[in-house]
């Protein structure tokens, strides 16, 4: 703060001698690294990724530009980009939806007064804490076709094995079905705090009125749990859109490009093929669908979600 | 886990469950025997989830307690006899896991370290403090989550290579220590529950808000630090993308990447393959028995208050 004497720069010496301009200095010493980090980390890279995705690049040549060429070649003539959107489409609507409503479910059974709550509730969320990885190395090995332990247990109930995952068929809800197995215990967890914010009178005036358990369900917790479960919502689309590990361990998005996704083939068009400026275009592409489908259901939300009866 | 752990009719009257109180006015038996039957059904649901979920993770044990000729044998064996204890130490021969271990342990706990001193700064300004632009750079944090971290990939490669951080530890490290959209946003929410007016009591002693930062909210909030603390080494030592892109020498790698190499090299080796997974998951869940508290609290708390 040298001596400059302009009327603004008096004003904010004159603020910042003030409480409120001490107690401003100190906010903004605390929220320093902060503001580098947004910076240098976040804002700065987003925005190289956007000038890469006009150019042509291979990392050791200097980038250059060529407009929207990677976006038209994208759109109109690759059509691997369109069997990754389908592919993680799938995907998304083969787990969110599902994976939701279970974990509903299952969170409503639990919030009942059962024993063993703690425990249940433990062995569900062990998937959760183990990484992607190992859980994919585990189910690579459970979804084997002569001795996997799913086809045997499919023989044993008398159907026919499947050769999961080398199967074009097979392979995506072979991945579909390990992931919500993986992450329903997150979401357990959200709903049942959420049914235990249920404030107990709503269901006790409903008694009185003689409502039954039928319509309590769909009349107060319901509506009481939305705000809930769009939050799950939100988050498992922004998650379930950036599915990477699954794929790279266990198919190498194979069979036939039947379980690439958007982002398994950024990572091969950057980082096995060196198309820095493609990749950053698909990274955009994704970057894009993610935010729409965000605002999409932060303005839907008006439709269904309760924030009181 | 039977109908004898259902609690008697007047407890069951106090809670949620669906028709309980409706129903009690009808007569007593007819009640009692729906009431068991829908105890025994959810029972019966709870445990059959319980088994989907815990049978994978017992058949990965399993699995790595056996001789290469008995992973094949069908109909499965759950015990092998003896258990084959050799298949661990004959991973390390394979490939070098201790490294991976010290590796993931180190990252894990600087990125920790880093994420708990930066996200309680700058959350407590965001919580407690008033100054300009405060509403702004909060919302500009919070968007920031939905920016995929792929956008960003590239341009940090370059950058990390430009200044010779590739195969190094620290693009997995040092960005810790300035800030995560998710850590601050969880600190905020713990700080909002601590009383205004120890603040204001502070303030009139003389403190500065700095010194109320770390002498007051820091120790009143180690069940958010703990929460965070806990996620942030789970998601540092879970996380593939990163050191798959930033770590292409052996000896610097991970051991979540660790095993993805192992299960490429080792040829169908299903014994060891498993038992790297046990290793790899190992640490994390034993860490989640013991703080399995503020981790089902901080998910509870983001995840609502979202």
């Amino acid at each position: 703060m040298s001596a400059v004497t302009t009327p603004a720069r008096g004003r904010v010496r004159e603020f910042l001698g003030s409480n409120r301009g001490r107690e401003a200095i100190e906010a903004y010493i605390l929220i320093l690294p902060t503001i580098l980090g947004l910076i240098v980390f976040t804002a700065s890279p987003v925005l190289a990724s956007l000038y890469y995705s006009f150019t042509r690049w291979n990392l050791l040549s200097t980038p250059k530009w060529q407009a929207f060429d990677n976006y038209i070649e994208l759109l109109t003539e690759d059509p691997l980009f369109w069997i990754t959107i389908k592919n993680t489409g799938y995907y998304v609507l083969g787990t969110v939806p599902t994976g939701t409503v279970l974990a509903l479910l299952l969170a409503i059974a639990l919030n009942q007064k059962i024993r063993f709550v703690a425990v249940f509730r433990t062995i569900y969320f062990l998937p959760v804490v183990s990484s992607v990885v190992a859980i994919s190395v585990l189910w690579l090995w459970l979804y084997q076709s002569d001795f996997g332990l799913v086809n045997e247990l499919l023989r044993s109930l008398g159907f026919r094995g499947v050769r999961w995952l080398s199967s074009v068929t097979w392979a995506m809800p072979a991945i579909i079905i390990m992931s919500i197995w993986h992450g329903l215990g997150y979401n357990i967890v959200i709903f049942i705090a959420g049914l235990q914010g249920i404030p107990q009178d709503y269901y006790e005036a409903a008694t009185v009125d003689g409502a039954n358990a039928w319509h309590k369900f769909i009349n107060i917790t319901i509506p009481l749990l939305s705000p809930v479960t769009f939050f799950v919502l939100t988050l498992s689309v922004i998650n379930s859109f950036q599915v990477f590990a699954q794929a790279y361990v266990m198919t190498r998005g194979g069979p036939v490009n039947a379980t690439k996704t958007i982002v398994y083939y950024l990572f091969q068009q950057g980082f096995e093929n060196f198309h820095m400026g493609y990749a950053s275009a698909l990274a955009y592409v994704l970057f894009v669908i993610i935010v729409s489908l965000t605002l999409f259901q932060f303005w839907f939300q008006r439709r269904w979600v309760h924030y009181e009866l | 886990m039977s109908a004898q752990d259902a609690p008697p009719i007047g407890e069951a009257r106090t809670t949620a469950i669906p028709g309980a109180s409706a129903a009690a006015s009808e007569g007593l038996t007819s009640y009692r025997v729906l009431y068991i039957t829908w105890r025994v059904l959810l029972y019966a649901v709870l445990t059959l989830v319980g088994a989907t979920m815990l049978l994978p993770l017992l058949w990965m044990i399993s699995t790595s307690l056996k001789e290469p000729g008995e992973v094949l044998l069908l109909p499965p064996k759950w015990i092998s006899i003896p258990p084959q204890w050799g298949n661990y130490p004959r991973l390390f021969d394979v490939l070098p896991f201790d490294l991976f271990l010290i590796n993931s342990i180190k990252i894990a706990v600087f990125a920790t370290v880093g994420a708990l001193l930066s996200c309680s700064m700058a959350a407590f300004a965001f919580a407690r403090m008033r100054f300009p632009g405060k509403n702004v750079i909060f919302a500009i944090i919070l968007a920031t989550i939905m920016i995929p971290f792929h956008v960003t990939l590239i341009p940090l490669f370059k950058l990390y290579r430009d200044i010779g951080w590739l195969s190094t530890h620290l693009p997995l490290t040092v960005p810790f220590f300035f800030g995560t959209a998710f850590g601050i946003f969880l600190m905020r929410q713990f700080y909002l529950t601590i009383p205004q007016e120890m603040v204001e009591a502070a303030r009139i002693d003389g403190c500065s808000f700095i010194q109320i930062y770390y002498r007051i909210f820091l120790p009143l909030s180690k069940p958010g630090l703990a929460t965070l603390g806990i996620f942030t080494f789970l998601g540092s030592w879970n996380n593939l993308m990163g050191p798959l892109i930033f770590l292409t020498k052996v000896e610097t790698m991970t051991i979540t990447l660790g095993l993805t190499l192992l299960t490429n090299q080792s040829g169908g080796r299903w014994e060891l393959i498993q038992a790297g997974a046990v290793i790899s998951i190992l640490p994390i869940v034993v860490m989640f028995f013991i703080g399995q508290e503020h981790f089902i609290q901080g998910i509870a708390r983001t995840g609502i208050k979202g």
